[in-house]
C-alpha cells in the first residue's frame, strides 16, 4: 500500500528529533486523531541575503505515512528560502514520497501545514509578537 | 524469513484434518442435499452429521443449529430476524458498546427503521455489569445483546448472569461467540442464551461458513428467501464442504480445547509478563478473565499502524486498534469504551495466539517488539505525556481534518 520511497523515509527518517532553541516551531495535528507533527526550523541567510531554512527537524506521532511525509517535507525544505519553503504543497509532498493511498492524503497536508506553521511562527516571533502567543 | 502469525482472532489456518474431511465434498460427493437420489442424500447426511457436531460443542440439539455463510450473517439473522419477528412485543434493543461491527451495524440498521437501541457501558476491563443491563431494560425491550468474549481485548463476559437478568424480564438474549467458540467451553443450556453466533474460520475451519444457535421456541424472520433450506430460516443450497469442515473443526475443538487452552494461557501469560516490562505499557482487558490466546497492549506515545508495519517487516503479523489502520480512521470503539483516550487507543497492539503458535513465535515477538516501540518513541514528540511541551508556540490542533 505504501511506495518504496515512503517506506524508506518511515524506516530511516531524515532530520528526526528535537531541536534546541529553534527559531520557529510548527505544531499541527491532534493526539486524538492519531497524528501530531512538530517541525522545528533554524533560519539563516544565503549569499543573496535571503532568509533560508538552515536546519530543520521533526518529531511525529502518527502512522507510517505521517512519519514518512514528515521526513520528506524536511528534505524538501532544507536549504530553501522561506518563501520557497512556504510554497511546498501537500501535493508536492505526496508526489515526492511516490504517492499515497487516498485515505492517507491528509498526512501530506499535515506535513506541508507543519512546515508552514513553523515558518509562520518564526515570522511572528521576529515581528515581536511571539510573547503574545499562547503556551 | 520465517513468518510468525500472531493474529488468530482475525482468522485461523484451516486444520489439515478439516481440509481432509472437506475434500470429498468438492469432487466426489458433490450432490445437492435437497435432491432425493443418492448423491443428494449422502450430502444431506454429511450436513446433518456436521450439525450434530457443531451442536454438541455448545451442548445444543442439532435442530437448534442454523448454518449460515459466516459469523456476520449469523449475527444479522439473530438480530434482524428476531427484531422483525417480535416487533409487536416491542421495538427496543439493548446492546453492549463493545460488540463486533456485524452486531452494531445490524442494530443501527434496525434503528434506522423504527427500532430503538440502547448501548450498555462496560467497566475498565470490558465487563458488562448485570446491573447495567437490568437498568437498561424497559417495558418494550425485546432483545439484549452481549458478546460472549470480546474479539479485541479478549474479555469473557458473565453471560450466565446477564442472560438471567434478561430472562427474568422476559427479554431474549443473543450472544456473539464467534471469537470464543472452540477456544473456551460454551454450554448454551448453562448460559441460558436464546441465540448464539458462531464462525468456522475462527476455529480452524474454512471461511464462508458459520452458524446460529436458535433455542427451541425462539422465533425468527428469515432474511434470505428461496428454497426453504435450514428450517426456512436460511434459504440457499448448503455450503456442503464448508459445513462438513465446520463440523470436523467443532469435533476437534471439543476434544482438544481444554489442553490447548492451558498451553495457550501459559504462553500468553509469559508474553504479557515480558511485554509489560516495556515502560509506559498497559494491558487492555482483564488479566485472567480473557481468551486463552489473547493479549492486548497500549504503548503510550506511538501509533499502532507504524508498529504493525515494523513488525511485518520482521515477518510478524499482529493487529492494532489504531485509527490509522482502519478504513474509517476512528480508533477502536472497544478501547475507548474501556476508558482509553483516543490518543492512547492509537497505540494499541493485539496479539492473538492459537493452535499452531509456539514458544519460538512468542520469543521472536519479544525479541523485536521492545526495539520497535523504542524506535517509534524516538520519533514521537511525546516522551512523558500527551501534553504539549513547546511553550510559546501556537498549537494548530484544530485545523487538521481527515479527508
Amino acid at each position: 500500500m505504501y511506495s518504496k520511497i515512503l517506506i524508506d523515509h518511515f524506516r530511516n527518517p531524515r532530520n528526526m528529533g528535537r531541536m534546541e532553541n529553534p527559531d520557529g516551531v510548527g505544531k499541527v495535528g491532534n493526539p486524538a486523531c492519531g497524528d501530531v507533527m512538530y517541525i522545528y526550523i533554524k533560519v539563516g541567510k544565503n549569499d543573496k541575503g535571503e532568509e533560508i531554512i538552515e536546519d530543520i527537524k521533526f518529531e511525529t506521532f502518527g502512522c507510517a505515512a505521517a512519519i514518512g511525509t514528515s521526513s520528506m517535507v524536511t528534505e524538501l525544505a532544507k536549504g530553501k528560502t522561506l518563501e520557497e519553503a512556504a510554497k511546498i504543497s501537500k501535493d508536492d509532498v505526496a508526489e515526492a514520497v511516490g504517492g499515497l493511498p487516498p485515505i492517507k492524503m491528509h498526512c501530506s497536508l499535515l506535513a506541508s501545514d507543519g512546515l508552514k506553521a513553523a515558518i509562520e511562527d518564526y515570522r511572528k516571533k521576529k515581528a515581536g509578537k511571539g510573547d503574545a502567543a499562547e503556551g | 524469513m520465517k513468518r510468525v502469525y500472531l493474529d488468530y482472532s482475525s482468522t485461523t489456518p484451516v486444520d489439515e484434518r478439516v481440509v481432509e474431511a472437506m475434500m470429498p465434498y468438492f469432487t466426489e460427493k458433490y450432490g445437492n442435499p435437497t435432491s432425493f437420489y443418492s448423491f443428494g442424500q449422502e450430502a444431506k447426511q454429511a450436513v446433518e452429521e456436521a450439525r450434530a457436531k457443531v451442536a454438541e460443542l455448545i451442548n445444543a440439539s442439532p435442530e437448534e443449529i442454523i448454518f449460515t455463510s459466516g459469523g456476520t450473517e449469523a449475527c444479522n439473522l439473530a438480530i434482524k430476524g428476531f427484531a422483525l419477528k417480535n416487533k409487536k412485543r416491542g421495538k427496543h434493543i439493548v446492546v453492549s458498546k463493545i460488540e463486533h461491527f456485524a452486531v452494531l451495524e445490524a442494530c443501527r440498521w434496525l434503528a434506522e427503521r423504527g427500532f430503538e437501541v440502547s448501548y450498555l457501558d462496560v467497566d475498565e476491563y470490558g465487563f458488562v455489569e448485570p446491573g447495567t443491563l437490568e437498568q437498561a431494560i424497559r417495558e418494550d425491550t425485546i432483545l439484549a445483546i452481549v458478546n460472549h468474549a470480546n474479539n479485541e481485548i479478549g474479555t469473557i463476559e458473565p453471560i450466565k448472569e446477564l442472560a438471567e437478568v434478561a430472562q427474568d424480564r422476559g427479554v431474549a438474549f443473543f450472544s456473539d461467540a464467534c471469537i470464543s467458540n472452540g477456544s473456551v467451553e460454551i454450554d448454551v443450556e448453562e448460559l441460558g442464551v436464546d441465540l448464539l453466533a458462531m464462525s468456522a474460520h475462527k476455529m480452524y475451519g474454512p471461511k464462508g461458513v458459520g452458524a446460529l444457535y436458535v433455542a427451541k421456541g425462539t422465533r425468527l424472520e428469515a432474511l434470505l428467501h428461496g428454497g426453504g433450506q435450514e428450517r426456512k430460516l436460511r434459504s440457499g443450497t448448503e455450503n456442503v464442504p464448508g459445513i462438513v469442515g465446520f463440523g470436523r473443526a467443532a469435533e476437534i475443538a471439543k476434544k482438544e480445547m481444554r489442553s490447548e487452552a492451558e498451553r495457550l494461557m501459559k504462553l500468553r501469560d509469559e508474553l504479557i509478563r515480558e511485554v509489560l516490562k516495556i515502560p509506559r505499557t498497559r494491558l487492555n482487558g482483564h488479566p485472567e478473565k480473557r481468551l486463552p490466546g489473547n493479549a492486548n497492549f497500549a504503548f503510550a506515545f506511538i501509533e499502532g499502524e507504524g508498529l504493525i508495519l515494523e513488525l511485518d517487516f520482521e515477518g510478524i503479523s499482529a493487529s492494532t486498534g489504531s485509527a490509522c489502520s482502519s478504513p474509517t480512521l476512528e480508533p477502536s470503539h472497544v478501547l475507548t469504551a474501556i476508558g482509553l483516550s483516543h490518543a492512547e487507543a492509537h497505540g494499541s497492539l493485539r496479539v492473538t495466539l492459537g493452535r499452531f503458535s509456539t514458544r519460538e513465535d512468542v520469543k521472536r515477538l519479544l525479541e523485536v517488539l521492545p526495539r520497535v516501540v523504542k524506535r517509534l518513541r524516538e520519533i514521537s514528540p511525546f516522551k512523558e505525556s500527551f501534553e504539549d511541551y513547546v511553550e510559546g508556540t501556537e498549537w494548530k490542533g484544530g485545523e487538521h481534518h481527515h479527508v
